[in-house]
């Protein structure tokens, strides 16, 4: 199993976010959390990644076989882990390619390879600029500055594709893109799916999931999963909303 | 602890990397200044009359002066008559290769990263190294004097050049000029001399390793540049000091003179030990540094990356008197730990359509405090006259200080002078970010630093570019969250 998330408890600023989740992700699969506002669902993306803002009071985290929370948040990053970012921060002075080309080769470094040459990092960067219809001249600007908010998302999936995670945490990279953004994201991550690796996305439409069909859809309330489903389970969402399977965890 | 909290601390523990002492001879007098030592540096010198006349004329009006506490610098008293104010490696070598050059020289170049093989067959680059206060050793100067370029030690310049000297020592920063110039003119041991003649470009950089070494030793560097009309050279000046327990006073004087048409590019690295974290040691740095651009469409550009020193009081400057004369100051100043600094630029417009640009990045770690003092100076006939300035400040945590004082005097109505400043902290959301794109707190820091400073590195030539990125990673080391 890729990921295995037991019995997670977690608090933020003293207060109890998630209180108990489980959840297992294999190799190939395609994961989407849904639920309502303030459900925690950005919060277990962060706890995943090894945000050191949210403390852990229970449970573990299983990833690969290995405990995932005795790791810090870049070696997460380098065994695979990717966390799209919902608000993408901008760094400005920093460009695109200096700072992709570092993390690309601490990621290198952690899996034994060596850094890639200059020449042969602009290739890359070029091939997974196409990935998601980058414009080339945005990895000349600094980290996400003067970037449009379709802009900022698209160049997240442009990082995933860099850092070929093997798995893949998106935070609601589809809030605030128009349908063509949300297409050209969505057939990024597509085109970045192999037998080996696993994409957990966390949303709040279905609309997302007419271009990136998931295998289980979870949703999420409270601190806790309460009820998993196949792909249909975010249309019975999306017509229905949460209100029934809310009622019904309740009884 | 929280993550800021843990940066910082890792941050301020951070020590200096280059501290050591090389274990050369050196020839010291006795401590404390008086006539007679100043006599005696003159004598160990071989100086003709007119230098001594000229030393003690500033050494007493030096006596009538008192420092300057107008600085936001915390300084703690110092007693001039505890320094030692002359200090020369054992015998005077003048070496023709490198073999003769004395091992431990070598070694402590070395450690620094910067072996003068290097640096010597670094292409375009000739190497005065001042190791305390003789030259020790100068390079390319063969492929210079064909050209009429004169790159020496002060000492030299003072025996072969006197004509040169006389003409120009203390036409821009006259020993009356403050406490420390009166100070330096009274002691300098020794320091470079550069003249450009009339239409000449310079085919390299020069470039002069300036060092620390006698325990308890002042350091007090005399430079003169003199570019004639039409000329060019681009300068540099890069240092750093091996550790220290007593602090160290040092009390340079630059001085350039840019005739008609004549560009003059000054660069400056340095990294003197900046004391330990809790604010123990470190070199007390008071420069005056000051260029006239004396005749028309001359230009004058500063380029300095200041990471070291306990204390920095320094405010390289320009006097624009030719007419349509340009003058640059780009800065970058780290502070960390308990130091501080109070550094900027005069831009003195006098000629007609003068202009001048000030760029200047302040970056605060730990405690420290890092001031950016800046005038902008129209006078009456400098009608046309143009300014822009850009400060810009970057915290590092929660206990330093950044402060600006831009002084801004207009006598002309046609100026036009522009004025922006921001300031800015490196978030704990950008180093996250980072984080999870494999990048390590530490490197993280060094990026943004480096992104932020980028605009003044970019000014300085590619090979002290790079020494200098390092530099800024270096001083800012440990900060893995």
């Amino acid at each position: 199993m890729l990921l295995e998330v037991k019995n997670l408890h977690c608090m933020v600023d003293g207060k109890p976010i998630l209180k108990g989740i489980d959840l297992e992700v294999g190799e190939g699969e395609v994961h989407a959390i849904m639920g309502p506002n303030g459900s925690g669902k950005s919060t277990l993306a962060s706890v995943i990644a090894g945000n050191p803002k949210y403390e852990v009071t229970e449970g573990e985290i299983l990833y690969n076989g290995k405990d995932l929370l005795s790791m810090d948040i870049e070696e997460r990053a380098r065994a695979g882990i990717f966390l799209g970012f919902q608000y993408p921060v901008e760094i400005p002075g920093v460009s695109m390619a200096n700072f992709m080309r570092m993390a690309v080769n601490a990621r290198r470094a952690y899996l034994g390879e060596d850094p890639l040459s200059a020449a042969e990092f602009l290739r890359l960067m070029r091939e997974k600029g196409a990935v998601v219809e980058l414009d080339s001249k945005l990895t000349n600007r600094a980290v996400n500055e003067g970037f449009s908010g379709g802009e900022k998302k698209k160049n997240e999936i442009f990082q995933m594709a860099m850092l070929d995670p093997t798995l893949a945490i998106l935070d609601e990279t589809d809030s605030g893109l128009d349908i063509d953004a949300l297409r050209i994201v969505a057939t990024g991550v597509n085109k970045l799916k192999r037998p080996d690796n696993a994409t957990v996305v966390i949303t709040h439409y279905q609309r997302l999931l007419d271009y990136i069909i998931p295998d289980y859809v979870h949703v999420l309330y409270k601190g806790r999963i309460i009820h998993t489903g196949g792909k249909e389970l975010a249309l019975v969402l999306e017509e229905e909303g949460y209100d029934r399977i809310i009622n019904e965890y309740n009884n | 602890m929280s993550d800021a909290d843990k940066i910082l601390d890792e941050v301020t523990g951070q020590d200096y990397k280059y501290g050591f002492v090389t274990d050369i001879d050196t020839d010291t007098i006795p401590k404390g200044l008086n006539e007679d030592i100043i006599r005696l540096i003159s004598a160990k010198k071989n100086e003709p009359g007119w230098m001594t006349e000229l030393r003690l004329k500033a050494y007493h009006h030096w006596l009538t002066m008192e420092m300057p506490k107008w600085a936001h610098l915390d300084i703690p008293e110092i007693n001039y008559q505890d320094i030692i104010y002359y200090a020369a490696p054992r015998s005077k070598p003048k070496y023709q290769s490198m073999d003769e050059v004395d091992p431990e020289l070598v070694a402590t170049f070395d450690k620094l990263g910067i072996p003068l093989e290097e640096q010597m067959t670094l292409a375009g680059v000739a190497v005065d190294a001042v190791m305390d206060s003789v030259s020790v050793k100068t390079t390319y100067k063969d492929t210079l004097a064909e050209l009429g370029i004169i790159f020496c030690s002060m000492s030299e310049a003072i025996a072969e050049h006197p004509e040169l000297v006389q003409k120009y020592l203390g036409s821009v920063v006259p020993y009356s000029d403050n406490f420390f110039s009166a100070l330096n003119m009274a002691v300098f041991s020794d320091g470079s001399f550069c003249y450009i003649p009339k239409g000449v470009r310079s085919p390299m950089e020069l470039s002069t390793y300036f060092r620390i070494n006698a325990a308890g030793t002042g350091q007090f560097e005399r430079t003169l540049i003199v570019a004639e009309e039409g000329s060019y050279v681009s300068y540099l000046e890069g240092c750093t000091a091996p550790q220290r327990d007593e602090n160290q006073l040092h009390a340079a004087v630059v001085e350039i003179v840019v005739l008609k048409d004549a560009e003059v590019k000054y660069s400056t690295v340095q990294n003197w030990y900046p004391g330990d974290k809790d604010g123990q040691g470190g070199v007390y740095n008071f420069v005056t540094k000051r260029g006239l651009c004396r005749g028309e469409n001359s230009r004058l550009s500063w380029t300095q990356v200041e990471t070291g020193s306990a204390i920095t009081w320094k405010y390289p400057s320009t006097i624009l008197a030719g007419d349509n004369s340009v003058g640059e100051f780009y800065s970058v100043a780290l502070t960390n730990n308990c130091q501080q600094a109070d550094t900027g630029t005069k831009m003195i417009h006098l000629g007609k359509n003068t202009r001048s640009r000030i760029v200047s990045k302040g970056i605060s770690a730990g405690r420290s405090q890092n001031s950016y003092r800046g005038l902008v100076k129209v006078g009456r006939k400098a009608s046309g006259a143009r300014n822009y300035s850009q400060c810009d400040s970057l915290l590092i945590g929660d206990q330093c200080g950044a402060h600006t004082f831009p002084y801004i005097e207009s006598d002309n109505p046609s100026a036009i002078i522009e004025h922006e400043a921001t300031t800015s902290k490196i978030s704990e959301d950008q180093l996250l970010y980072c984080n999870q794109r494999c990048i390590s707190t530490e490197d993280a820091v060094g990026l943004i630093v480096n992104g932020y400073a980028k605009e003044v590195l970019n000014k300085l030539p590619m090979e002290f570019a790079i020494e200098a990125q390092k530099l800024l990673s270096i001083s800012l080391e440990g900060s893995v969250g």
